[in-house]
């Protein structure tokens, strides 16, 4: 067979001597706020993205200046907790050293920063690094951040939940010292040679994304993730999770090869060979990804390209145990509970709704001053959802007016918040990034009021309905997985999607292409009025758009997607 | 000897002539050498010249006028002297003093000397030279010269007209006999010198022998009406462009300037500045006119034409720039003890014409004056300068300028620069009046291979703009270093993706940048070049010319003193030996200044 030419990412793997790349060089240039093009792509291993202001880029063009360019870095915070002292470090970082002025709650239960200038970056991250946070591997061809449901309510399970996911996340690291070396100026070690025991020299074909749910929570979307683990409980005790794998959102417009997915489920193991099995689904994905053509290389693509089976028997081969029949499992809301909940340990969790994770200080709503002020006196943690919220958790009851107070004094608390709302996330989009092609996030509460009309017009207000919103189909607020998903096309112009499952069970479909806003609501005006009259009992909105025969059930993406 | 190390002292020609005798037999052939030799043998020994103007008509028979100008002030009135003097029937030599030949000092019988004063009692870059040569010991007696010097300067500050002291007390030292005493004229001078001008012919004529009357002028000083369109002549161009080139969060606002000479046929070189008048803001014309009650549509008359005082004040009299004479005046008329104090005390009154207009004296110290009063007391407009930033290899017969919007906010008015805002706020089409003043002192050097070290923070990298482009179309292959500083990388990187495409092509080997506030501590350009040292000095053994452009209060100094400090850490020279080499590298112009 003769060898084919790999995707250009490969190269530049094998020759960035283990991530290392020119960064140094561009870091030192100050001519320019960029990156090379190369180091542009091994910057994202090391947890940042080289953006730039795109409502700026004709202006400046007219200025004669370049585009004003700016890093989005994105920490590495397995199941999205940190403690009160932390969020103190990670937020005076976003005033000192942004030019956003704020912190994004992300959909992968972490947080990043907008508008960093290249000259910023060491210091960001050794600022980070004194905070005992990092944003290694939180891009880039490797397991990033790995969620785990938040869940503070049954805290004993989730405690067990989190330690697993945790581990998976210390555990799947590269080992490179580039980071160490590049931001931390820490030593080259001499006469060591750089071994990455699982990724090997050139990582992986493509970003691997895990998750951990404790059922019947689905907050992380398990079934998005090219790896899932769901927590199965015995008395309350984890004894082991269900695997799924193969999951995953990115797909481009009109390329019917490309596709977004649900994971598979492949069996119950047991909690002591989670390890095993994460590094043989890894490893597989490794040397049987397609390093040739990158927009196919996810574990998705190589589950359909081999076959289940195939994919199965080589990843129970390499852990050297077997699946077992998955455990029945409730799968439900993938919501968050606003509010306090108590948990079963005595003490109190307030969920606060953060719209589309953005943490700033604005008129009447001084969100960041806050969640500071709140940091300052918390003697629990914080823990940052799927869906870009907040859980201010493990307050003692004693605590809880005084976090309260807070929590309302600066609008962090006290909104009327529709169901669907809540239930409801954005991506970033414009204008710093570079993909998208319309706006979310800017875009979105307003939308919302739009929905949340509709709703109120035709009397369903009770009813939550999960609406995404994206500015591309890369899918980072998982918009294949929405009741109604939402994504741009151009400014102004979205594909609409019906069809997926409340629980994340199913996807959606498309129903219209390249529409604007009026005619969105209009579609949505007659399939709630629809709704209203002809659903069943407890039906979702979602499962009714397919009952109805609006958009046909997507059950094998590969196969019915684009069907 | 070989023209290669021909020099002005050890010939009788001047720095300017060796110049362009060096660069034209340069491009000759030994055969043609062979044939220019014999021409102006038998040229020189029939008692004429070829063609060029020689520098020696006998000196009895001339008026030699000298000047030592750094915004081009001093050559105007220089320029008028000479036609004045050559109306009368006199032969007239007309230099710059950088170009002058100080050999020939001993032959001249009249000389008369305008030189203005630069910051802290500094000489123009073009008088440095003959300035301390009548100082040393070299300067021969001159006792058979009459003289006359003409000082130029600004009375705010402490060493004012202190160059054209110095020239007035080293002539006289040196035995020379003053035809007029001194005139030392401030910002104001026109009047002054119109006078001393005439005066000085009158004071001169016992002196000379008037013949038939011509003009030389020497070196490459522009002659009299060497273009048709001149300061008081200026062509009226058009605004291409006037585009904002500091981001939308940037605190300055610094235009680029596209300006079509069309078929004027105007031509400059790159280090050259472009003179362009100006009409002032007409709110800033109707706030002066109420605040003094005045009715606008009064005749005024203004160099004996008749005027509306509107008109008047929008297109003739200075209303932007303040100046001692005018304060003092203003005190007077308006009985203020307060203003009156603030003229007393140089630092105070030198601090109050730099945040004050015109219109915030009549809004503040209210006083009566006559329509006539006020244009008598307010100085003529004056053109402004600006450093050329394209060269006419790339742009043909557009010229463009890097314009810094001057602008403050002074008790609720917004306060702007006469010239750089009405080039600001220059629609496309806009007439604009310009002409061109040549900068000698600041020209790229002539072998191609040599390197050149631009340090032009600020505005002060538009000719560095020209020069590179001059360098690009010629093909020059020597290194070139350019430093700049602004306060923000992101806001004010002036012409970046200009300088970036530099580098990237190769024209430009380097370029080091300082962002004052983009960190906690300042960072200047005289830190980034202390920081390459080594590197500098290098180049400066390799013969590498510098050049500065920009502010000359504080960088330009602080410059200087990175630059000496690098001769003494490198080459390992005392202080005193470290500032005579940048001396010496000054006289070879290998170290020049377009400093304001």
């Amino acid at each position: 067979m003769s060898e084919q030419k790999l995707a250009v990412n490969e190269y530049l793997k094998i020759d960035s001597d283990y991530l290392r790349g020119s960064i140094q060089e561009g870091l030192d240039t100050q001519v320019t706020g960029s990156f090379s093009d190369g180091d542009q792509q091994l910057i994202k291993f090391h947890g940042f993205y080289q953006q730039d202001d795109r409502d700026l880029r004709n202006e400046r063009k007219e200025q004669k200046l370049e585009p004003l360019h700016s890093f989005m870095l994105r920490a590495r915070v397995p199941g999205g907790i940190c403690t009160p002292q932390q969020w103190l470090e990670v937020d005076k970082i976003s005033s000192t050293l942004t030019t956003s002025n704020s912190i994004r709650l992300t959909t992968r239960q972490t947080f990043q920063y907008h508008g960093i200038p290249k000259r910023n970056l060491k210091t960001l991250i050794q600022g980070l690094d004194r905070a005992a946070l990092d944003s290694i591997a939180a891009c880039g061809d490797v397991n990033r951040n790995v969620m785990c449901n938040p869940n503070p309510v049954e805290s004993k399970l989730h405690a067990q939940a989190y330690a697993v996911a945790k581990h998976l996340s210390d555990h799947l690291l590269p080992h490179t010292r580039a980071y160490a070396e590049i931001w931390l100026d820490e030593e080259k070690l001499l006469g060591t040679e750089t071994v990455e025991p699982v990724y090997g020299q050139t990582y992986l074909p493509r970003k691997f994304k895990m998750a951990v749910a404790v059922p019947p929570d689905n907050d992380v979307d398990v079934y998005t993730n090219d790896l899932g683990f769901i927590a199965v409980a015995e008395d309350g005790e984890l004894v082991g999770f269900n695997l799924v794998a193969g999951g995953g959102m990115g797909s481009t417009h009109g390329e019917v090869e490309t596709f977004p997915r649900l994971a598979d489920d492949f069996g119950f193991i047991k909690t002591e060979d989670v390890t095993k099995f994460a590094e043989a689904v890894m490893t597989v994905q490794r040397d049987w990804g397609n390093r040739v053509v990158r927009k196919r290389a996810r574990l998705k693509y190589t589950i359909v390209d081999h076959g289940y089976e195939a994919f199965k028997a080589e990843v129970e081969k390499r852990a050297g145990v077997k699946f077992e029949p998955k455990r029945d499992v409730i799968i439900g809301d993938r919501g968050d509970r606003y509010g306090w909940v108590e948990g079963i340990d005595n003490k109190w969790h307030l969920t606060l709704f953060i719209e589309s994770g953005r943490i700033k200080d604005m008129p009447g709503q001084t969100l960041q001053t806050g969640l500071r002020e709140i940091a300052k006196i918390h003697k629990g943690d914080f823990r940052m959802t799927s869906n870009q919220n907040m859980i201010i958790a493990g307050v003692a009851a004693e605590d809880k007016a005084e976090i309260e107070g807070l929590a309302r004094k600066h609008g962090l608390l006290g909104q009327v918040l529709s169901g669907t709302r809540g239930h409801s996330i954005a991506c970033v989009a414009l204008p710093t990034c570079p993909l998208a092609m319309a706006e979310a996030e800017r875009y979105f509460p307003e939308f919302i009021d739009h929905v949340d009309a509709l709703q109120a017009k035709h009397g369903i207000s009770e009813q939550s309905i999960v609406v995404r919103m994206t500015g591309c189909p890369n899918g980072c607020a998982r918009p294949f997985a929405a009741e109604i998903g939402l994504v741009g096309k151009a400014p102004g112009r979205y594909n609409l999607y019906l069809g997926a499952s409340f629980e994340g069970t199913r996807l959606n479909k498309m129903h219209k292409e390249n529409i604007q806003e009026a005619e969105i609501l209009a579609e949505l005006d007659v399939l709630f009025g629809r709704y209203a009259t002809e659903r069943d009992a407890g039906e979702t909105f979602g499962n009714f758009t397919v009952r109805i025969g609006v958009v046909k059930a997507v059950n094998d993406a590969a196969k019915d997607f684009h069907a | 000897m070989l023209l290669k190390e021909l020099s002005a002292l050890a010939s009788p020609l001047s720095q300017g002539q060796v110049d362009k005798l060096k660069q034209f037999t340069s491009e000759l052939s030994s055969v043609q050498l062979a044939w220019v030799s014999g021409y102006l043998a038998a040229t020189a020994s029939q008692g004429q010249t070829a063609g060029v103007p020689a520098a020696e008509t006998s000196a009895a028979q001339t008026v030699t006028i000298l000047y030592g100008s750094q915004t081009g002030n001093g050559r105007g009135v220089a320029q008028a002297l000479a036609a004045k003097a050559q109306a009368q029937g006199y032969t007239v030599n007309l230099a710059s003093m950088g170009e002058y030949n100080v050999r020939q000092l001993k032959q001249e019988t009249v000389l008369l000397l305008v030189v203005s004063t630069h910051g802290e009692g500094e000489a123009p870059d073009d008088a440095i030279e003959l300035h301390k040569f009548l100082a040393s010991k070299r300067a021969p007696k001159l006792d058979n010269l009459h003289y006359s010097v003409l000082a130029l300067g600004d009375s705010s500050y402490e060493f004012f007209c202190q160059t054209g002291k110095d020239f007035d007390a080293r002539l006289s030292a040196l035995g020379a006999k003053a035809l007029l005493p001194i005139v030392e004229c401030d910002v104001d001078y026109e009047d002054a010198a119109a006078q001393w001008q005439d005066s000085v012919i009158e004071a001169a004529k016992p002196h000379i022998q008037t013949t038939g009357a011509s003009v030389t002028a020497i070196g490459s000083a522009s002659v009299v009406g060497e273009s048709q369109y001149t300061k008081q002549n200026p062509y009226s161009a058009e605004v291409l462009v006037s585009q904002k080139i500091t981001g939308r969060d940037s605190d300055r606002d610094v235009r680029h300037v596209e300006i079509d000479l069309g078929e004027s046929g105007l031509t400059y070189q790159v280090g050259d500045a472009l003179g362009v008048w100006f009409s002032n803001n007409e709110a800033l014309v109707d706030e002066v006119i109420s605040g003094l009650g005045l009715d606008a549509d009064e005749n005024v008359t203004v160099s004996k034409e008749s005027y509306s005082l509107k008109a008047a004040l929008t297109d003739k009299k200075e209303l932007t720039q303040l100046y001692p004479g005018l304060v003092k005046s203003w005190a007077e008329l308006s009985g203020s003890a307060e203003l009156a104090a603030i003229c007393e005390d140089k630092e105070q009154i030198r601090q109050f014409i730099l945040t004050h207009q015109f219109a915030d004296v009549v809004a503040a110290y209210p006083a009566k004056v006559s329509a006539a009063q006020l244009v008598d007391m307010l100085r003529p407009l004056t053109p402004r300068l600006y450093s050329i930033a394209s060269s006419q290899a790339e742009v043909e017969s557009e010229v463009h300028l890097t314009v810094a919007l001057v602008e403050d906010e002074r008790q609720g008015h917004a306060r702007f620069g006469g010239a750089s805002h009405f080039l600001a706020s220059a629609e496309e089409g806009q007439q604009v009046n310009v002409y061109v003043e040549p900068n000698n002192n600041f020209r790229l050097p002539e072998n191609p291979e040599t390197p050149v070290i631009m340090v032009g923070p600020g505005t002060g990298v538009a000719p560095f703009r020209a020069f590179m482009q001059q360098r690009v179309a010629d093909g020059v292959s020597g290194n070139s270093w350019l430093f700049f500083g602004n306060p923000h990388f992101e806001q004010d990187f002036l012409y970046q993706v200009e300088w970036q495409q530099y580098l990237k092509n190769g024209d430009l080997s380097r370029l080091d940048v300082a962002f004052s506030r983009d960190q906690a501590h300042k960072v200047y350009v005289q830190h980034r070049i202390a920081e390459q040292a080594e590197a500098l000095w290098q180049w400066l053994q390799n013969g590498a010319h510098v050049y500065i452009c920009g502010d000359a209060e504080r960088m330009a100094k602080d410059v200087h003193q990175a630059l000496v400090n690098i001769a003494v850490e490198q080459g390992g020279l005392s202080a005193d030996d470290a500032e005579a080499y940048f001396e010496t590298l000054r006289s070879e112009k290998r170290y020049q200044k377009d400093v304001y």
